[in-house]
This record gives C-alpha cells, sequence and structure tokens, in this order.
C-alpha cells in the first residue's frame, strides 16, 4: 500500500529526497510536465480541458525528526529536534540515522537510579542520547557524521476498526492524496505541488506559490486530532472518524470563507461527512500561498490524526476515503468551471 | 473645526472583520468612486483605488479590517463557542455585545470562574438568545465572525467608539482623496484586509502595486493616562509620525521629510517610538527589492477595546499632514 511505503519512507525537513523519489516513482506516468525547483519542491502539472483558472494542490512531504549535533567519546548520539516534538515522548523510542538508516535507540537514566525529583519532570534534551550500539567515538563515526538526520522508525500496522498507526501521518497522508489524483483525474487541469520543509516554517510553500502563481489553492494535510470522553467539543480540535477537517482559521490563514462554503455545499450534495477543524493553533503552507505575489484564496482539508508529530499517530482509513471522495468531487466541479 | 462625523461614524459602524471585508469595501467603493481614476479588488480583496498623477508611486495604506470572534461550535443548548481573529482581550469581551453580518446580536460571558485573572477566551460563550442548537444554526453558523457592538459617541474633543483601529485610517485616506484635486504623485489608496491577522493584505497588495514609497494610517497607543506605562504620545498633541514599532524602522527619508512637512506648515506633530505592535508599512517595506516606507499615526486610548478614543484634532492634523505630504516634491531617493 502507497501509505505504508510513503510513512516508512525518511524525510525530514530539509532531507526530503527519500520521499520525493518515491513521490517522482509514483506520478511521473501521470503528469503533463514535473519539476524539482532548487528548494526541492516536486510541481507536476496536469493539463486537462479547463484552463480558465489556476488551481494548485499540495501537500507537504516532510517530517519532523531529529538532527545528530555531535558524537561523545562514547559513542553516543547528541541531538537536536526538527520541527515540534514534545521531548517528553522521546525516551526509548527507535530511530534510523543517516541515508544508510543505521538503527539506533533513544536512551537515558533508568528509573532506577533517578532521584525523587528527577521523575516529577520531563527528561531534559541534554539528558536524552541516541544509542546506535557503537563501542567508541570512531565506531561510531564509521556509520553516522554529525549533520545526519534521524527519523522515528516505526511500522505502518492496520489494527482496530479501520485504523491506521504509522510515524509521520503529517503530512505522508496529504502526499498519498494527492498522488491517489494524480494518478486518477483525466482531463482536469491542476498543478500539483509537494512541499519541503513545512515543519521548520512553512519554508517550501512560498517560493512554490511564487512559481506556480495560482488563483486558488487547496492545501492536504493531516492534522490535530485530540477527544476524550469528558472534553467540551469546542475543544476538540477534530475527531476520529467523521470525515475531513475543513478549516477556518489558524495561526497562519483565515481561509477564504466562499470558497470553504463552496466546498462544504460540495460535500452535502455529495452525501460526503466532514468536520470543522476547530482549533485556531499551528498553521500550514497556506500561510505563505495565499500571500504569494498578488495572492490567491485558499481552503485546508485534514485528514485527522491522532498523536501527530510522534512516532505513534493514528488516523481512520474511513477519514481518508471520505477525503479521497471529497477531492475527487471537487475536481469535478473544478473542471466544470462551478468551483 | 470641520470634523466629518457622519463618515467616521459610518465607517465604525459598517462590519467588516478580517477575511470578510465586502460590507466595508462596498461601502468605501461608494464614498470614494467619483474621486479616483480606476478601482480594482485583489484575490484577498483589496481595495486598490488608483488616483493619477506624474510624480513618485506612492501606496497609502490603511486596514479596512476589524478584529472579530469567529464561531467555531455550537452546542446542544444554542450557545456559541468562538476563537479570536486578531489580538482580543477576555477582559475587554466579557460582557460586551456583538454583531454578525446578518444583524443577529449575541451577548459574550463566561463559564464561572473564580480567579477573573485565569479568565480565557477558551472559557466563553456568546449568548445569541437561542434555545437549542437548531435555532441557533438559524442565526449563526459555525465560521460566521462577529464583531464588538457598541455605540459612537463624541465631544467637541475626541470620539470613542469601536473600531477607530483602523476605521480612523480609511477616514483620513477617504478626506485626503477627495481633498486632493489633481496630485503631484501617482497615489495608490489601498483599503487593506487581514492587517489584524499579520498583514496580510497590504503584503499582497504592495506586491501588486509595486510603489516607490510606502505609508500607512494607523493607530497608535498613549501614554497619557494615570499611571500609563511611558510613552511620548498623547491625546491632542499632533499626528504621530512613527520612528519604529515591531514591523518595522521606518526610513529616515520618508520620517524626515513627514517632519519637514509638519514644520513647514505648522502642523503639530509628535515622533512615535513604539516597542510592540505592527502596521501595514511592515509588509509593504519588504515588498520585492524593498519599498521606503513610513506611517502616519493617529494616537489613540484603549486600542482594540469598544471605546478606543482619539482627538479630533489629531485626526484633522494627520489627514492634513497626509495631503501635503503625498503633494510633495519626493525627490528622494
Amino acid at each position: 500500500m502507497l501509505l505504508k511505503l510513503l510513512t516508512e519512507s525518511s524525510g525530514v525537513s530539509g532531507n526530503e529526497k527519500e520521499v520525493r523519489d518515491l513521490i517522482m516513482d509514483e506520478i511521473r506516468g501521470y503528469s503533463d510536465s514535473i519539476k524539482i525547483d532548487r528548494l526541492g519542491n516536486i510541481i507536476a502539472y496536469k493539463k486537462g480541458l479547463n484552463s480558465s483558472q489556476k488551481l494548485m494542490i499540495t501537500a507537504h512531504m516532510d517530517e519532523v525528526g531529529l538532527l545528530i549535533t555531535d558524537i561523545d567519546s562514547s559513542g553516543l548520539l547528541k541531538f537536536i529536534t526538527v520541527g515540534g516534538i514534545d521531548k517528553r515522548i522521546l525516551v526509548s523510542k527507535s530511530v534510523h540515522v543517516g541515508k544508510d538508516k543505521v538503527y539506533g535507540v533513544i536512551g537515558a537514566k533508568p528509573i532506577h537510579l533517578q532521584k525523587k525529583k528527577e521523575w516529577i519532570n520531563a527528561l531534559d534534551m541534554d539528558d536524552l542520547y541516541i544509542d546506535i550500539g557503537a563501542t567508541s567515538k570512531e565506531d561510531a563515526e564509521k556509520y553516522v557524521n554529525i549533520g545526519d538526520y534521524a527519523s522515528f522508525q516505526s511500522d505502518y500496522i492496520e489494527f482496530g476498526d479501520n485504523l491506521i498507526k504509522a510515524k509521520a501521518l503529517d503530512n505522508r497522508v496529504g502526499c498519498s492524496l494527492l498522488i491517489d489524483l494524480i494518478k486518477e483525474i483525466k482531463d482536469i487541469s491542476f498543478y500539483a505541488v509537494f512541499t519541503v520543509m513545512e515543519e521548520v516554517g512553512l519554508v517550501g510553500a512560498g517560493p512554490a506559490a511564487y512559481e506556480v502563481n495560482p488563483d486558488m489553492a487547496i492545501v492536504l494535510e493531516g492534522t490535530l486530532c485530540y477527544e476524550m470522553p469528558n472534553m467540551d467539543s469546542h475543544l476538540m480540535p477534530t475527531q476520529i472518524g467523521k470525515g475531513p477537517a475543513i478549516s477556518l482559521a489558524d495561526r497562519t490563514t483565515v481561509y477564504n470563507p466562499q470558497f470553504r462554503k463552496r466546498i462544504e455545499e460540495i460535500a452535502k450534495s455529495n452525501q460526503i461527512p466532514y468536520q470543522y477543524r476547530k482549533s485556531s493553533m499551528g498553521g500550514n503552507d497556506s500561510g505563505k500561498i495565499h500571500t504569494a505575489k498578488t495572492g490567491s484564496i485558499t481552503t485546508c482539508i485534514s485528514v485527522p490524526c491522532r498523536y501527530i508529530h510522534s512516532p505513534n499517530s493514528v488516523m481512520s482509513i474511513k477519514d481518508y476515503e471520505n477525503t479521497q471522495k471529497l477531492l475527487r468531487a471537487i475536481l469535478t466541479e473544478y473542471g466544470k468551471g462551478v468551483l | 473645526m470641520n470634523f466629518n462625523s457622519k463618515l467616521l461614524k459610518d465607517l465604525v459602524k459598517t462590519y467588516g472583520p478580517s477575511s470578510n471585508e465586502n460590507d466595508i469595501r462596498d461601502f468605501i467603493i461608494k464614498e470614494i468612486e467619483n474621486y479616483v481614476d480606476e478601482i480594482k479588488i485583489d484575490a484577498l480583496g483589496n481595495l486598490v483605488a488608483h488616483k493619477k498623477g506624474n510624480g513618485k508611486k506612492i501606496m497609502i495604506s490603511s486596514h479596512m479590517d476589524q478584529i472579530g470572534l469567529m464561531v467555531i461550535d455550537i452546542d446542544k443548548s444554542g450557545f456559541l463557542r468562538f476563537v479570536n481573529i486578531g489580538g482580543i482581550s477576555p477582559y475587554v469581551t466579557l460582557s460586551q455585545k456583538v454583531l454578525f453580518e446578518n444583524g443577529t446580536v449575541g451577548v459574550v460571558y463566561s463559564e464561572p470562574v473564580d480567579d477573573m485573572s485565569k479568565l480565557k477566551l477558551e472559557n466563553m460563550y456568546i449568548d445569541i438568545g437561542a434555545f437549542s442548537k437548531e435555532e441557533a444554526e438559524k442565526m449563526v453558523n459555525i465560521g460566521d465572525i462577529c464583531i464588538y457592538y457598541n455605540g459612537f459617541d463624541e465631544n467637541d474633543n475626541i470620539v470613542f467608539t469601536p473600531y477607530l483601529d483602523d476605521r480612523v485610517g480609511c477616514f483620513i485616506a477617504i478626506e485626503s482623496i477627495k481633498a486632493i484635486d489633481t496630485p503631484k504623485n501617482d497615489l495608490f489608496f489601498v483599503f487593506s484586509v487581514q492587517e489584524e491577522v499579520g498583514l496580510r493584505g497590504a503584503k499582497t497588495a504592495a506586491y501588486g502595486v509595486n510603489p516607490d514609497v510606502g505609508i500607512a494610517l494607523d493607530v497608535t497607543s498613549h501614554g497619557d493616562t494615570p499611571k500609563a506605562k511611558k510613552y511620548a504620545i498623547g491625546l491632542d498633541k499632533g499626528a504621530a509620525i512613527k520612528v519604529k514599532d515591531n514591523s518595522i524602522i521606518c526610513h529616515p527619508k520618508v520620517r524626515e521629510q513627514l517632519v519637514k512637512i509638519a514644520k513647514e506648515n505648522n502642523i503639530p506633530y509628535q515622533m512615535e517610538v513604539l516597542e510592540f505592535g505592527g502596521t501595514d508599512s511592515g509588509a509593504i517595506h519588504l515588498t520585492k527589492e524593498g519599498v521606503p516606507s513610513g506611517v502616519i499615526s493617529i494616537p489613540t486610548r484603549y486600542v482594540h477595546s469598544t471605546i478606543e478614543m482619539a482627538s479630533k484634532k489629531d485626526i484633522t492634523n494627520c489627514k492634513e499632514l497626509l495631503v501635503r505630504f503625498l503633494n510633495s516634491n519626493l525627490e528622494l531617493f
């Protein structure tokens, strides 16, 4: 399955090559033109019959991860995070370091040896290290270098009621949806853009939008999902299994209300369940896209992902399928010239 | 003093929160269409009014959007939950009336709080007097944005009303458009969108206009009330010429030209060094190869509250300074 391949590939921000190569292999036969720009964004164009307004659909390829900063005398690796990672989720996780995917474990002092006051605080980044099983600095340097990226090692697993657990669902789920669209859609013109370095500040999207200069853009994302039985509904950003989440406003965009309502109408008339992304926190490539050059209108459609930015994110296959249906319906309307 | 209170009152009362500026844009178009050569609206909704002249291309930006509350949830009893659009204080918002685009009025209150210093927007709600979700949904949809609903008041000295930020800037721009007959310079008056959420409209407008010089018109804070934080700006002390804020260090030549013109024409002015905040010039001056930019600020008390207050004399002086600046010889660079 494509999503398995995508999530099990490494592509920490600034180091997206493995994911990009995989995507290129998938879409090459289905695009009328493809280029990789100087930052590493993929910009593919599908030529169809309509050509009135320029539509760009985007998904970012990168994921949060780690970067090696030092190798100590015993061969343990020190690191910093790339993108927003909760340091409390790091201890005892498996990682792949560098191009050769050297296996490592994030280690820390065992609980038996911690002082009582250490129990109550999360371990600081300085107390963590990656253990690749090296016996010395010299030994470690045979396998890894300072500046190497590390990504979480986490298998794609289907479980429960149509759920998937994997790393990097944010945003390989968007990549997978976009690849599906490129393969399926015929006779409708659009730009498909896979961006780099979203997780470190929407870096790739600006130059990509500058190049494409769209009239409208759809940003595909995996987004926050958190629902506990006793929570007020307005504090749940999204809920799993309730369909694609349509964004209202976040830190980087107040989404164009007319465009959003049009998307909702399309969902309703095709009996596709949808929900709103209720949190105004976070942001995505839309922020750079809608303010590029003389501006464009944007919408963001997301698959809810629990435990996002961790090695074990969880999403629903049904949400994926409903997002796919919604995108097909939107493109059909766009093809008719009535988006 | 000839002060067009009616225009300012109409401006502050017209609906137009960030991303939903249709009503205010239509209102401004009607006000200015007979006084400009060309009107354009860009993808984000910026209104760009061109008054042709032969000199430098100047972009004058006043933002027409307002801060507001966006509905994100309607519960089964018909109460609305919201997030802020722009800088909304929970303390200012508690027990305010709010107005939706379709005329629906609501009030804002909070769940019981023991410690008022812990008041948060996420614990507050809008009550529109609906008794069920279904009833509420007839009046309001998720994604709708409401604005503060409060009166305009004035005396001989001052006006106080919500949304002087930045309808007073729009007011000055409109009055200037009407006052300038034959422009010496090539003037692009931009009524920008989405300033309150991060100078977003000015960014795309400036890209489209590609000006030689940028000027923003916006409110600034005050330091002249009891125990106010030290800040050398006060009401009725003249137009404020910005030196810096968090979005820009104003171009010295633009700033000096404004000071020179104020001095030559006996327009009272004060220098503004703001340690926080930002305005459209912050986006304009970084456009393309860069645009020398400055700001004329209107000293305003209680910014982002429902009782923003400014001096009529200051407003008139800001307009006077702008008109003279726009008609000056700008061979600065």
